[in-house]
């Protein structure tokens, strides 16, 4: 379902974030990416996402050629992923449930139908009493679920999540990586970033300086 | 078809609760756009105004054909006939070479320089009043006759509707200049409003595109606020001209009852009013689709 042939990302300035990399990812599985601050975690997973596209090598997503698609298809292609940013990238004038409701928008879905999901979304994270809350509000774990409630309520084939655990204790990182297990166990395929994979369980893809030393952890 | 309904249902209660949170701000921009199109809207109005009036003075263009000096009656009459059969003229009047002799002769003053001769040398002639004002009838009527046997000169005592006529079409290309060139400076000037909205709404946009929404979706409530931005300007335009002419009325009727005339400037009609708005909304929305897809391609 997402095919990587020796992608090659060099940003504007000459940084080259990847190098050449190859692996191959089937639907249903739960993959860890690893690797120090810097490695490519973050980039790797924008552009399985369609939000980068690559400098050289080809990007498969369900065998469209993420590098070769028109501008104008790249939305629909996103859709298919609920996306946990590093920096969450909530919005911080609209409510909670505000924040959940826009990928449903942004979907066309709308009314009772959208409610009942946000409330859905909102349960499934535990902040199903705060929708009324403005997210600045909200402690860094909970604007952490937000971010993850905001992924999954458009019912996204692929959850991709960038460093979900990084600012929360242990008890917490514990129960967001057993949330993640269950989506996965309901057939979503989950791909995480982390720097630490300590507890991960699941194929890892290892990063170091931007190239790929798959299945090796840190 | 519902989706889209409540799509653009949502992006109209998100511009509504703009216009709410910031009533002052749009109420600026809506003086700002209404002073700026009631120039080449008030323009129009005191043209059609002026064409109004020029329609209902007696413009009457009067023709007079000249018959050769040496045209017998027989060619006189063959004019008359013509004259008699022709549908574009209201009525005409044949002044022999005589009659116009003698006229000329009774007149004071002329006395003397005509002793000098013995022989009439005026030719006949008729004074034909045409039916239809427009210059370009008569225009077309001079033409015809002077086409006609045995007519020496045909003159056309119309020209200064022609003039006016003439001012008014000129009139009207300097509205079209000016509504023009406003228009650009309005499409710059709401595009930049909206400019301003865009940057405040920054994240956003940028986390919609990151979550998969189109630029059709991120335009949409941007496109409706440049509209009612355009709106509320075209309606303010249209106030500042009522305002304009009330007073401007109140002038015109004191001098007009000296001249025992009821001329009034009339206000914009239905047609003319909704255009004004329509355009308004038209302005903005070209301006904010303008400035949301410069901002668009930069992302
Ligand atoms: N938009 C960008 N423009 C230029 N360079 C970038 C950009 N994004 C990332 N980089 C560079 O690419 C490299 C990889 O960045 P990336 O964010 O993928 O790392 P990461 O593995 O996610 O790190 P972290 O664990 O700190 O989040 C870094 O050296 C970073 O400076
Ligand atoms: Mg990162």
């Amino acid at each position: 379902m997402i095919k990587f042939d020796k992608v090659t990302k060099r940003y504007p300035g000459g940084h080259e974030a990847l190098r050449s990399v190859t692996f191959e990812i089937a639907k249903g599985e739960l993959v860890y990416i690893t690797g120090h601050s810097g490695a490519g975690k973050s980039t790797l997973l924008k552009l399985i996402a369609a939000i980068e596209r690559p400098t050289t090598g080809t990007v498969l997503l369900n065998n469209q050629n993420i590098g070769t698609l028109r501008r104008a298809a790249l939305p629909y292609i996103r859709r298919n992923f609920g996306m946990i940013f590093q920096d969450h990238k909530l919005l911080y004038d609209r409510s909670a449930f505000d924040n959940v409701a826009l990928p449903l928008a942004i979907d066309g879905v709308a009314g009772r139908e959208a409610g009942k999901r946000v409330r859905a979304a909102l349960d499934k994270v535990g902040l199903l009493n705060r929708e009324k809350a403005m997210p600045i509000a909200l402690s860094g774990g909970e604007q952490q679920r937000l971010a993850i409630a905001r992924a999954i309520v458009s019912r996204p084939a692929v959850l991709v999540a960038d460093e979900p655990t990084g600012n929360l204790d242990s008890n917490y990182a514990h129960d967001i990586m057993a949330l993640f297990r269950s989506f996965n166990e309901v057939g979503v395929t989950v791909l995480v970033a982390t720097h630490d994979a300590g507890n991960a369980e699941g194929r890892l893809l290892h990063l170091d300086h931007g190239a790929l030393t798959e299945g090796v952890p840190a | 078809m519902q989706a889209w309904i409540h799509a653009h249902q949502q992006a109209l209660t998100l511009v509504l609760k703009k216009l709410r949170s910031a009533p002052f701000a749009h109420l600026v921009m809506a003086a700002v756009i209404g002073a700026a199109l009631s120039l080449p809207a008030g323009l129009y109005m005191v043209l059609a105004n002026l064409g109004n009036a020029a329609a209902d003075i007696e413009t009457d263009p009067q023709i007079t054909l000249f018959m050769t000096l040496g045209a017998n009656d027989a060619a006189t009459k063959e004019i008359d006939n013509r004259l008699h059969k022709h549908s574009g003229i209201r009525e005409y009047r044949f002044v022999s070479r005589e009659t116009a002799w003698h006229d000329l002769q009774e007149r004071n003053g002329v006395q003397g320089a005509l002793n000098g001769l013995e022989k009439n040398p005026l030719p006949d002639a008729f004074i034909v009043h045409v039916s239809s004002s427009d210059p370009a009838t008569a225009d077309a009527l001079q033409k015809e006759f002077s086409a006609w046997p045995q007519v020496e000169h045909v003159q056309l005592d119309a020209a200064w509707v022609k003039r006016l006529y003439t001012l008014l079409k000129l009139g009207e290309k300097a509205v079209m200049i000016l509504a023009v060139l406003l228009g650009f400076a309005l499409i710059a000037i709401i595009g930049n409003t909206i400019r301003l909205q865009i940057l405040t709404q920054r994240e956003e946009i940028e986390v919609s595109k990151l979550i998969g929404a189109t630029d059709r979706f991120i335009r949409r409530p941007f496109l409706y606020a440049g509209a009612l931005q355009g709106v509320l300007g075209g309606v303010t335009a249209w106030l500042i001209l009522f305002v304009a002419l009330y007073i401007f009325n109140q002038s015109v009727e004191e001098l007009a009852q000296l001249y025992a005339s009821d001329f009034r400037l009339h206000p914009l009609g239905l047609q003319a009013s909704l255009i004004l708005i329509v355009s308004a909304a038209l302005l903005g929305w070209l301006g904010s689709y303008w400035s949301v897809s410069r901002y668009l391609s930069k992302l």
